[in-house]
Formats: C-alpha cells, structure tokens, sequence
C-alpha cells in the first residue's frame, strides 16, 4: 500500500519570495516531485489557518507554508505573524489527531530554487512515510466550511 | 452549474510546455469534466502569448460571451499583464482572467508525462475555482510626487540625478562619502578611450553641485523609508562635517595646518594620507571639509584646535550636531556601487604579507597623476621601477571558494594597467588569465592593441605568489607559480610587481540597504532587478529603482546607461501625475466588525485604525499594502482582501485537490528521481 503511495501536498507560497523561488527553480530546470500544487498568497502573514484545515479536509496529505526569510519580508515582519500561527497550528493539528510533521514552514529567498526544490522533494518522503491521511470528508465526515467561525 | 461562462486556454510554449505535459489532453479534460463548473470552451495553441493567441482570447469573449479566463502557461509574473490586457480588449475586466503556471510549475520541473498531464488539470480546476469567485476590480490610482531620491552619487547615481534634475524636477542625491564620484574619481584612465577619469567625470560632479533642481547630501545616510511608490517619507542623517558649508570657502588652508596625518584607506586605496580634517580629493564636490571625529586630537584630548585658529572665515564648528532630515519623494533610485574584493582572503597570492603585491584599486592611485606617488608606477618603497610585473585576472571571481561569478571588468581594466606599464616603464608585463572576455564595444580592439604592444599573456590559474627563491634569478623577486595551460606545463615567472585584479562585490552592507527600501538580493548580494532580462533597472518593489554595479559588476558605460534608464522610467511617471496600482487592498466590513481590535497592531504600515466612538476598526486603502495579514487574523471574517479573498483560496484549494476526490482519475506514478 505504501508503495504506490503518492501524497499530495498543497503549498501556500508569498508572491515576493518564495513564488519567485517556485519560478527560478522552473527555469532553472531543478527537478522535484509532482506531488506538490501550489498556491499563491501576496504573504506568508495571509495564511489563515483555514486554508490548512480545508486543504487536509479536501483530500490533501500534507501542507507546506512558505514565505520569505525572518527579517526579508516584502511587508516588513509579517512572516514572524505566520511562524507564530503555525506553533499553534502544529499543536492543534495534533489535538485532531493529524501527525504535526504533515504541516512544514518553510523559508526561501527568490533566489533559492534550489533550497525550495529540495525543501519539497524531503517533504514528499517524509509524508510517503507517513501514509495518507485519509481525512473523513464531506458529505459523512468532518466539514470544514467556508467561514472562520467554524473552528 | 456555474452561470459564469469560462474560457480555458492551454499554452504549448512551443515545446517548453508541450514537451512534457500532454496540452490537448489537459484542454479536452477541461472542456468535459470541467463543464458543470461552467467552462464553455478549452482550447491548447502554440503560443498563448502571441498576437494571435491574445487575439483569440478577445474573439472568444465577444462570441461566446466569456465571463471569465483562464491560460495554463508561464508565470503570472511574466504574462499576467499581457493576458489581462488581452482580455480588456476583448471587454472583459482584466480581473477576471486567471494565469496558472504548467510552465515553471510544472513541465520545467518534472520530467514523468502522465504526472505532469495529471498536475497540469489539477493546476487549471485550481484556476478555474480561484476565477469564478474573482470580482471586477479597478486598478488604483496613486499622485506621484514629482522629486526624487537618488542614494549613492557614483557615476550612476550621477546619471541618474542629473538626467532628473535637467527634465526639470528635483533630486536629492544622498551620499555616505564626504565628496560624491565614487569608484570612478579613484582612476586615472578608462578604458577602452584611455580618457582621462577626472576629465570626463569632473564636469557631472560640478553640474551636480550648482544644480538648482538637485539637493545634494553628503556625508549623509538613508536611516528610514516609510511609504510606498509615489509618496515615500525618507529620514536622512546629515552627519556633523563640524564645518560651516555657508561660511567655508574650500580653501584647504586647515587641511593643510592640521597636525594629524591618517591613512586613508577609501579614496586612495591605503596607499596615501589625508589629514583629519579632509576632503578626499581636490576636485571634491562639495569642496567642503570634514573633520573625522575618530581621528581628531581636539576631540580624543581636548587641545589643538589648529584648524579653528587658521581658518579665515571662521568656519570650523565642533560643537555642529547630525542633523534629521525628512524628505517626501515619489520615487527613488539606489546607485551603491561595489566594494573590491578583499585578496586578504586568498593567502596564497600573498597580498598584505608580501610588500609589492597591490590590488587594482592600489594601481590605480599610483598611475594616477594627483595620486600618492604623483603617478609614478613605483613598487612599495616608493622609488623603484619595476622591471617585471605579473598582473594576475579573476582574484575572487570565477572561483568556487570565494565568488562563482565574473566581475565582468577586471580583463580590461588588466589590459589597461598593461598599457600604461608598457607606456610609463617599459617593463615586461605577463598577464595570467582564465580567459580573456572583452566583449563590449572596442574592448577586443583593445586587447589587439596591448597584445601589438609586446605584452606577455599566460593562460592558466596563479597557484601562489611566493617571495621563496629556489631557482638562480630568483633571488629578491616575487615568483609567480602556475601552470600555463596552452604550454601544458609548470612554470615559475620572477617578478618585481604583482597586480591582483581583485573582483568586483556586492557592498558589505548591501543586505540592511535591501531590507531598508524593502528589495530583495541574490544570495550573491547583488540587488535583484525586476526582470533579469526585460526590466533590469525596476524592482519588485514599486517606486524603487536600481542602477549602475549595486545590480552587479558591470563597467561605466553600462553604469551610465542603467542611471538614464532609471531616471526615464521615472520621468515618465512623475509626467503621468499617477500610477495605477494592482487592486490588492484589505477592507473592513463595519456590519460585521465586532471591536475586537485583534487586528489593530498587525499592520506595519499603520493603515489600520480603531474609531473608539463606533467602536469598528477601518482600513486605509491608502497606506494598506494588500499584505492580508489582518484578513487572516480577524475572527469575525470582517475583513476581506481583493485578489486574494477567503472565497477565492479555499475555493482554488478545493479546485486543485479535485483529480483526488475522483476515483476513477486515481492514478498513480513513480515518483521522479531528483536531481540535486
Ligand atoms: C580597479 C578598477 C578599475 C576600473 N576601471 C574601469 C575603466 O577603466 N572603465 C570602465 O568603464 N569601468 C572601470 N571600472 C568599473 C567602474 O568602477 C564601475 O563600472 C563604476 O564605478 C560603477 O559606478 P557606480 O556608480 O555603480 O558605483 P560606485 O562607483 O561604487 O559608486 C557608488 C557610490 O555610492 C556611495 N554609497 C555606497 N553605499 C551608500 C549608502 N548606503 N548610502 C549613500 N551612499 C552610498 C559610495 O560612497 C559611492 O560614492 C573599474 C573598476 C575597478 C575596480
Ligand atoms: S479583527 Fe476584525 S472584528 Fe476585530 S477589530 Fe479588526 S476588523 Fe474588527
Ligand atoms: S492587508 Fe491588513 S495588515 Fe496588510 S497592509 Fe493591508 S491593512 Fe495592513
Ligand atoms: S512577503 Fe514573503 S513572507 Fe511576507
């Protein structure tokens, strides 16, 4: 089973950093798995914590939060905001009894390609490890809807 | 059953896209399983881009009454405006068009073709579902203030400023240096002319100093930025010159009387002396002094005070303050230049154990004639001829342990200290070199004229410069190790001088100027452009322009053309009046705030306030730059954010983990080996 095994994993990238990360290691022709779908945010500060919940709940195996350097953020210190959402997020997800390691924060600079590439090509090991997730989704299981007031 | 009518455009990119994702297959699939989500037509063309690719988008907008787009082909940061625009020309608000990348998503990046096909469907259902909950948005509009900042008065911020200034709008050109000039006032000629520095660069720097549109700021750093394109607030500190610029008249008569010597380790190189009170050149613009408060007796003990007692008009104030300055700019352009590599750092070419080993930047003071040595080509006692000189190429460049990159001038400026050794000496002159790269306009002409003039060149990687003599004729010399790799063989060159052409680097400090206007490096240091290619003077960030080697090594023709592309690009907007600015701002819906005020400090442009009397909190669209940090934060979901609403992510999330959730597209696929 966990050998045909493919995660699929939702990344959130910041339109300053790590996007231009995600675009130079396209040209640079870096290789990495197909299991990662990328999302595009302006920041990493604009990760509400929903979108993981509604990530894993539509079928994803894991998450990966991206975002500039500390210190690097295009809108000066909004990246700090994001780290400290995701401590919470990574203790919460253990209350539901989601393993922590299937959220990873990561941080590259627009002219790390090859740190991005390589970020991804780990995580899709370590969530191949993991197993699926098998989250129940709608319409028997658990729904996360569209608004916040829900979790 | 969507109500909204989708077109879906999948772009080969010739063979960059095709070549690995199966493109007819990704629009077929579209067209059938994405039908119920409204898309009415799915097309895959060759380029996407061309004029005829844009021309069918508008067709299909007027024929089939598309409401909404969306291209499966290169970034967004790449062709977002094109499509959009193609897209307003079909009557369609551009905001409605959604690019979703396959190019560097997707087919550059995995190599498995089923996979990328699979992951190429999943991008555009994630496109699809991020489009229908998009809404027509009008861009922003911004005045721009018509002055602007130029920092760093090198020849490209000279440029820069007095391309501004002669348009007839004012400049503020600060610079950290007593006198502006930068590198270029260090030399004594340039190539590949061979015209005289001062000559062509003295002219600018005084145009620049008697300028009624520019404000010049030496001595002088950028300590804040707060703002954004079009109204940007700039504090400036004016350092103390304990000098009064109204009452000096450059008469040099304290520098002259003043007791304390100092090397000076910028403008010459380290090879001279200024005194404490200085300016570091004749020709300094401003002609006023500045007394270096580490190095003056009066303020390490108390007495001397030489200068105050001689100077004829009364000018030396040591009790002068720094100064803040607030300036409002609408735009701003950073010309910081490079520092020279340190050859320190390579102990094998001996430089600072071995006397008569000099950097490029020590040549250049000694051939200049207002120079230390009054242009004599000397060795480190100041009296000697050289006989023989090695000029040893890529000190720190082209080289895996300290710079990979080539410093792109440090070959001609070599073939330009061999010519004036030829012309001044008439010593042998051996240049070591990986290859020769003279590639600009008369640069090879050049190199013809100094290989006529009976210079030695060897090809190959100095391995060490060593004072230890084994070999008769050795003796006193400097030997220079390498293997000449045209010969095939070792060789140990005695020499009397030797030369590193040290490379050029990012600015020490180059990383806190980046963070400081809020721009990004490469991890070279080098400020990064907005396009490598196509816009190599803008920024990521708006408003911000860079020009001349703060953008990378490259000589003074190209210096001077980035500081006029700069200052046109500026030009053209401060002409406009206004800019228009991507719709990405945060709002609060007042019905729906609760009060809480959690959001209140999360924003660092302070656009963000709380009314205590109706107790909801606002949002300046004015100061807000689309961050979304506050969206997320609010509990209330009282804040939403244009481009980038709870309603357009979560549905691009569900859209892109849609071939999941159906069982009969499960497939599976080797994972792909990775080259790292
Ligand atoms: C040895 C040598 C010889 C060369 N010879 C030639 C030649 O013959 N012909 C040729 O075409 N090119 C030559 N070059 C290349 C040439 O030096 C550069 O192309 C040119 O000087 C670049 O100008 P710039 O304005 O970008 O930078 P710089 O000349 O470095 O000017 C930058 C200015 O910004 C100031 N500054 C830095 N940081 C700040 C800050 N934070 N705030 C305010 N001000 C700041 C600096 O004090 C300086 O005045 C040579 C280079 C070297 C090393
Ligand atoms: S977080 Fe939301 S509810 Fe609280 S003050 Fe801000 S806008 Fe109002
Ligand atoms: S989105 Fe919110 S936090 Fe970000 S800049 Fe705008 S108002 Fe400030
Ligand atoms: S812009 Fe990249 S993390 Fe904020």
């Amino acid at each position: 089973m966990t050998e045909a095994f493919e995660p699929v994993i939702v990344g959130f990238t910041c339109n300053w950093c790590s996007y231009r990360a995600a675009d130079l290691a396209g040209t640079a022709r870096i290789k990495y798995p197909p299991n990662i779908r990328l999302i595009r945010l302006m920041c990493s500060g604009r990760l509400d914590p929903t979108f993981v919940f509604k990530a894993f709940s539509s079928g994803a195996d894991g998450v990966m939060i991206t975002g500039c350097h500390p210190g690097e953020c295009h809108y000066v210190e909004q990246n700090y905001k994001a780290m400290r959402r995701f401590i919470l997020l990574q203790r919460t997800l253990a209350q539901f009894g989601i393993e922590p390691r299937r959220v990873r924060l990561v941080w590259a600079s627009a002219a790390e390609g090859h740190r991005l590439a390589e970020e991804i090509t780990n995580m899709v090991e370590e969530v191949r490890q993991l197993g699926p997730l098998n989250w129940p989704t709608a319409p028997d299981g658990v729904q996360v809807t569209r608004s916040v007031e829900a979790i | 059953m969507s109500k909204e009518r989708i077109g879906v455009y999948v772009c080969h990119c010739g063979t960059n896209i095709a070549g690995v994702v199966d493109v007819e297959e990704v629009a077929q699939w579209a067209a059938g399983r994405l039908k119920d989500r409204g898309v009415v037509i799915a097309r895959d063309y060759k380029f996407m881009c061309s004029s005829l690719g844009q021309e069918m988008i508008a067709k299909d907008i007027h024929e089939l009454g598309l409401t909404r787009v969306v291209v499966a082909a290169c970034s967004p940061h790449l062709h977002e405006q094109t499509f959009r625009t193609a897209c307003k020309r079909g009557g369609l608000n551009p905001y409605l068009c959604e690019l979703v990348s396959i190019r560097e998503q997707v087919s550059w990046v995995h190599t498995n073709k089923i996979a990328a096909t699979y992951k190429a469907e999943a991008v555009v259902s994630g496109g699809v579902e991020r489009v229908l909950q998009q809404v027509p948005l009008e861009p922003l509009h911004v005045p721009i203030h018509p002055a602007t900042l130029v920092v760093g008065g090198g020849i490209a911020g000279i440029q820069a400023a007095l391309e501004i200034a002669d348009a007839g709008y004012h400049v503020y050109l600060v610079e950290r240096e007593p006198s502006i000039g930068g590198h270029m006032a260090q030399f004594d000629k340039t190539f590949p002319t061979l015209d005289c520095a001062a000559c062509i660069l003295t002219p600018k720097m005084v145009s620049i100093g008697t300028h009624p549109n520019v404000t010049m700021l030496t001595w002088s750093e950028v300590e804040r930025v707060d703002g954004y394109v079009g109204n940007f607030t700039v504090t400036v500190r004016k350092k103390a010159r304990y000098v009064n610029t109204e009452l000096c008249t450059g008469c040099g008569i304290c520098q002259e009387k003043c007791p304390k010597k100092v090397v000076d380790d910028i403008f010459e190189a380290g090879l001279g002396y200024r005194k404490a009170v200085y300016t570091p050149f004749p020709q300094a613009v401003p002609k006023f002094p500045v007394i270096d408060r580490d190095n003056c007796i009066y303020y390490e003990k108390g007495t001397c005070r030489a200068c105050e007692k001689l100077c004829p008009t009364g000018a030396i104030e040591f009790n002068q303050k720094d100064e803040i300055l607030t300036l409002q700019v609408g735009n701003i352009v950073l010309a910081t230049g490079y520092d020279l590599f340190d050859p320190r750092r390579n102990p094998h070419y001996g430089y600072g154990r071995l006397a008569n080993v000099f950097t490029s930047l020590e040549f250049e003071r000694l051939s200049n004639a207002a120079g230390p040595t009054d242009g004599k080509l000397v060795l480190r006692d100041g009296i000697t001829e050289p006989r023989t000189v090695g000029i040893i190429h890529c000190v720190g460049s082209r080289d895996r342990y300290f710079n990979n990159y080539c410093s792109a001038i440090c070959c001609m400026q070599s073939l330009k200290f061999a010519h004036l050794l030829k012309e001044h000496t008439g010593a042998t002159v051996y240049n070591f070199y990986i290859d020769m790269r003279t590639p600009a306009k008369a640069y090879d002409e050049f190199y013809q004229r100094v290989l006529s003039e009976g210079v030695l060149f060897v090809r190959g990687r100095v391995a060490e410069v060593t004072d230890a003599a084994r070999l008769r004729g050795e003796e006193g010399k400097l030997i220079i190790q390498v293997e000449d790799t045209l010969a095939g063989k070792q060789r140990r060159i005695p020499v009397d001088m030797v030369v590193l052409a040290a490379g050029l680097q990012p600015r020490h400090d180059a990383k806190d100027v980046a963070k400081l206007f809020g721009i990004s490096c490469s991890s070279d240091g080098w400020l990064t452009e907005r396009h490598p290619k196509l816009d190599p003077v803008a920024t990521m960030t708006e408003g911000i322009f860079i020009a001349g080697c703060v953008q990378g090594p490259k000589d003074i023709p190209a210096s001077v053309a980035q500081g006029a592309a700069a200052s046109a690009r500026i030009l053209g907007r401060i002409h406009q009046g206004e800019i228009a600015l991507e719709p990405i701002r945060a709002s609060v819906d007042a019905d729906k705030c609760s009060g809480c005020r959690i959001c209140n400090d999360l924003c660092p442009f302070n656009a963000i306030t709380f009314h205590a009397d109706r107790m909801v909190t606002e949002i300046n669209p004015a100061l807000c730059q689309g961050c979304g940090t506050c969206v997320a934060a609010c509990p209330a979901a009282a804040i939403s954010g244009t481009m980038f609403s709870n309603e357009q992510i979560l549905a691009q999330i569900e859209g892109l983990l849609l071939l999941n959730l159906n069982p009969e597209r499960a497939v599976t696929y080797a994972s792909e080996a990775v080259a790292a």
